[in-house]
């Protein structure tokens, strides 16, 4: 069972909360943005991008709702709730105020 | 912020909660099309169909581990989980439907006598009394401080009452009450003239207890005087059954002793008073100052009333019985006057109420706790046998990865639902428990308040989950340790692991037999003591009599030439009627009732100090009594027909009062006085002596005429050859044929009044005697079950042992010691145990040793006798296996 570290994770959760900020999209869409953003530096598996999916629809910070997409399919498209949006600027001060600590102290021992 | 994060999760939650399925459905659906929308990219970037698809398929990974992932986001997922485990439980369980069976009987036999009892003596002892701010009511008795009286509590004096009255008005409000009157209600409009226990009582006696009535209004100062207009309160069951709920009964007339009363009040349903003194049925209350006798009212030597105190707030018991106890002192120096008590002591209200039936409460309690220990261990015993038999599926299963919580988890489901259904059962078996003891016990205080309530279902709830705790515990552990392989491997040729599950069922066992024995010598004791007293003489032949009583009103009888000629009558006319061989009239007959005493002198005697006297039961009797109920004349002789009236001035006395008070001396023709009014009787006879409660040992009695000495009322006792109860009509036929408003009460035989005066016993040590038996069931159930299961897992080895020559006599006994030894040493627990518990019963013995030699022999032997009949059948069928076979079954 490989389940993501916690900081991957947690870091997972912002991505696709940043992500999803931007535009509304379904799983595959998603995963091929993050692969694009990130590049080769996340190596997240496809599949493990769900279970966090539905862990934030669950936690109200996202929503899903089908819609018809090209060739008569339909597919489950998840948007950010205000709530989400809250979470999202909360989290990503957070993420600044530690990355800037701690790439604080990383140059401090380079010197 | 938290109301908004409520607002957006509520509906997922409850979607979560209902949409199960549909959420499942759409998990794969949004899954396919990931994997759609990845092999068109896949086939966009050049790929093959096979190999687009497998690499999309690799990219997300295992799939149904994903969707097992997923879901364990969603809401609810310990919920699903455990109602996973609750249908797996289910269904594990019907697959075995005897195991399930007996596990749920013996289980409702625990819970369900453990649920009926606990509400009994919660709604008994415990619940308040129905009346406002209960705490803070007692009653005040005089104390018997020369230990002549069985109780040191003592009915009230008046004269002494409004002394204290006056005094305590700072420490306490008092009300007196008489609880013990009756009266004969007339006939009147068609309705049959009936006998009702009644209560005298002061004005401010319902609202000292805070009780208001229903219809209409209480007592006030101007009904309580005498010459008052009479007025009386009747209770809702009276009115419900005489007057049909008339809701326009306030203001009626009611005749009480042939005199009008107007009904100012209806009590409400749930107003009953229940004391020591008895009181619960009474249907008719009076006010007493306008009822009882101006020299009863202010005497302070004859003690008819009993004192309800309020507490002033601050005030305690102690503090409130320590002043009365003082100024009772005083009154006692003040007035010369004999059989004024010396000190006063008090208890509380529900004490009052219930104190008798503590003991034996707590006792049942016990024995009930007692079977429901045994029944939980029994039942673990069970589930171990059964966790025995499944070692190599949950072996399996472990391997399989499930976890070990989880393994644990599901076997305390599966306790908990049979504890549960097992309560569902003993709840209807508690019902119809309490339903009984209702109807069984209308003698007992305070019966009308057992009720099922939350505290009783709380109790319920707990029974079952600790029941499933200790249970699922025992049995979870018993196999829990285990590893994998050795569970995997085990088979019936290596049986360690089967012997050591055994021992654990073993040390059960012993307890479970020692409680056994406890119970069973508890049962033992309670037994012989209640045949003692179903045996013990009243003192007279008891088969064939009928007793009938009556009272003469006052203001129709006022002469007593009219009484007399009541008395002749009513002898001479059931004397002829057809079937009687004898009848006489007694004032109060054997097993009736305490019915007064007096303290009296002996003339010829040394005068005894002030207040001091000799104790005598009065009896009134007609000359033909003795013969009638026969009772032999010892000494002497029976009065004459002439010796009434003027002329009643002789008495025969009991055999017990001529050998304690004329000791060595020959009683007839000394003289006896009462010590405060100073008539003289001559003593004429002696008889032989009579109980008055089976269950108490004789008093020294005084019998004189019943024509004459102030009686008013009597008691037909009438003997037949046969069939004595088809007597009752045709005597209650020639009552109404000299006076059609007479009504006759205490209709009853000689061996339905000792019935009635054993009843306490007789309930106590059947109901334990049923514990007991059910202990004992179980125990020898769990005998059999343990060397029975043994027997199956050493199939192979007794098998090689009787092809190897072992003698099956020798495998026999073997194997008949190994299956007994639990029993021996519960047993040699359990009698030490029985021992200290039965001190606890001591006061509900009648003339038996706690330690009764051969109550302890018999349980011994009976236990030894039953335990080696449980494990002879297994022994058996083991040692006379056939070899062969048992050799091939693995």
């Amino acid at each position: 069972m490989s389940k993501p570290s916690d900081l991957v994770q947690g870091t997972l959760d912002l991505l696709v909360l940043k992500i999803l900020a931007l535009e509304p999209l379904h799983g595959w869409a998603l995963s091929q943005r993050l692969k694009q953003v990130s590049g080769d530096v996340l190596q997240v598996s496809d599949g493990s991008l769900y279970p966090a999916l539905h862990k934030l629809e669950q936690q109200g910070w996202i929503r899903a709702e089908w819609k018809p997409t090209e060739n008569n399919r339909r597919a489950k498209f998840y948007s950010l709730t205000r709530l989400g949006q809250r979470y999202l600027e909360k989290e990503a001060a957070k993420w600044e105020r530690i990355s800037a600590a701690i790439s604080g102290v990383l140059r401090l021992t380079e010197v | 912020m938290r109301l908004e994060h409520w607002i957006y999760t509520i509906p997922l939650r409850l979607r979560a909660l209902f949409h199960r399925n549909r959420l499942d459905s759409e998990l794969d659906e949004e899954l396919r099309d990931h994997v759609d929308r990845q092999i068109e990219f896949n086939l966009a970037g050049g790929m093959s169909p096979d190999e687009a698809r497998l690499i999309a398929l690799r990219k997300l990974g295992n799939a149904a581990l994903l969707r097992d992932q997923t879901r364990a986001m969603w809401n609810w997922n310990g919920l699903e989980q455990f109602i996973h485990d609750l249908r797996i439980g289910i269904r594990t369980l019907r697959r075995t439907p005897g195991f399930s069976l007996t596990a749920i009987l013996v289980m409702a036999l625990g819970i369900g006598a453990n649920v009926a009892l606990f509400t009994v003596v919660r709604s008994v002892l415990l619940k308040p009394l129905p009346y406002s701010d209960p705490g803070r009511l007692a009653l005040v008795y005089e104390a018997d401080v020369h230990g002549q009286h069985p109780a040191p509590w003592l009915p009230v004096d008046a004269g002494s009452f409004w002394v204290w009255q006056r005094s305590m008005k700072s420490l306490a409000q008092m009300a007196l009450v008489s609880p013990f009157q009756e009266y004969n209600v007339s006939g009147e409009g068609g309705k049959l003239p009936e006998v009702v226990e009644a209560a005298w009582c002061t004005n401010n006696f319902f609202s000292l207890l805070g009780v208001q009535p229903m219809l209409g209004r209480s007592f006030t100062p101007n009904d309580d005087k005498p010459g008052a207009p009479p007025a009386a309160m009747i209770t809702a069951n009276f009115w419900k059954r005489r007057y049909a709920s008339d809701p326009a009964i306030v203001g009626k007339t009611i005749w009480l002793d042939a005199r009008p009363y107007t009904i100012i009040g209806v009590l409400p349903p749930t107003f009953v008073y229940s004391g020591a003194f008895g009181g619960a049925a009474d249907q008719i209350w009076t006010p007493v100052r306008h009822e009882a006798s101006a020299s009863l009212l202010h005497t302070y030597g004859d003690h008819e009333f009993l004192a309800i105190a309020r507490l002033a707030p601050g005030v305690s018991l102690p503090t409130l019985a320590a002043s009365v106890d003082a100024l009772q002192k005083q009154i006692e120096s003040a007035h010369p006057e004999p059989a004024v008590h010396p000190g006063a002591i008090g208890r509380t209200m529900l004490d009052d109420a219930v104190q008798n039936y503590k003991t034996p409460l707590y006792a049942l309690l016990g024995a009930t706790g007692c079977v429901l220990l045994i029944a939980c261990m029994n039942f673990a015993g069970l589930l171990v046998a059964r966790a025995a038999s499944r070692s190599k599926e949950f072996a399996i299963r472990v391997a399989l990865g499930g976890g070990r919580m989880r393994l644990i988890r599901g076997r305390m489901i599966e306790s908990l639902l049979l504890s549960a259904a097992g309560a569902a059962l003993g709840l209807l078996l508690a019902w119809a428990a309490l339903e009984w003891l209702i109807h069984a016990r209308p003698d007992m205080n305070r019966v009308e308040a057992i009720r099922f309530d939350g505290v009783a279902a709380a109790f319920t709830l707990a029974v079952i989950v600790l029941c499933a705790l200790f249970s699922g515990i025992i049995s979870a552990f018993s196999s829990g340790r285990g590893n994998v392989l050795a569970g995997l491997q085990e088979s019936s040729r290596a049986h360690s692991g089967g012997r050591s599950r055994a021992l654990l069922r073993r040390l059960l066992l012993t307890a479970e037999v020692g409680l056994t024995v406890v119970l069973l010598v508890g049962a033992g004791l309670l037994l012989k003591s209640f045949h003692h007293l179903r045996s013990s003489d009243l003192g007279v032949p008891v088969d064939n009599v009928l007793t009938l009583h009556f009272g003469l009103p006052g203001t129709r009888y006022k002469q007593d030439e009219q009484k007399f000629a009541f008395f002749d009558q009513l002898l001479a006319r059931v004397r002829a009627l057809p079937g009687v061989s004898s009848a006489g009239l007694v004032s109060a007959a054997p097993g009736e009732g305490w019915n007064g005493d007096d303290l009296m002198s002996i003339v010829e005697h040394p005068p005894l100090g002030k207040g001091q006297g000799l104790d005598f039961m009065l009896r009134g009797a007609d000359p033909g009594y003795f013969s009638a109920i026969g009772l032999p004349i010892l000494k002497g002789r029976t009065f004459n027909q002439d010796e009434r009236g003027k002329r009643a001035n002789v008495v025969l006395i009991s055999r017990g009062a001529a050998e304690q008070y004329f000791p060595g001396e020959d009683p007839i023709g000394k003289h006896v006085k009462t010590i405060d009014e100073g008539g003289v009787w001559t003593i004429i006879g002696v008889v032989g002596d009579v109980r008055w409660n089976v269950s108490k040992p004789p008093n020294p009695t005084l019998y004189w005429p019943i024509y004459g000495n102030g009686y008013s009322f009597g008691t037909i006792v009438v003997r037949s050859s046969h069939d004595v109860d088809l007597m009752a009509i045709p005597i209650q036929k020639v009552v109404a044929q000299l006076d059609t408003d007479l009504p006759v009460s205490n209709v009853m035989t000689l061996r339905e009044a000792i019935g009635k005066n054993t009843i306490d016993s007789e309930f106590d040590s059947i109901l334990v005697l049923v514990f007991a038996v059910i202990a004992l069931v179980l125990a020898s159930a769990g005998l059999y079950g343990v060397l029975a299961y043994l027997v199956t897992q050493r199939f192979v080895e007794l098998g090689i042992r009787l092809a190897l020559g072992a003698q099956r006599g020798a495998l026999l006994s073997q194997l008949l010691l190994d299956g007994v030894k639990p029993a021996m040493a519960g047993l040699l627990i359990g009698l030490p145990a029985s021992a200290a518990a039965v001190r606890l019963i001591r006061s509900m013995l009648y003339e038996t040793e706690p330690l009764d030699p051969v109550v302890f022999g018999a349980v011994a032997g009976l236990l030894s006798f039953v335990a080696i009949a449980a494990c002879l059948g297994p022994a058996w069928y083991a040692s006379h296996l056939d070899p062969m076979q048992a050799l091939r079954t693995e």
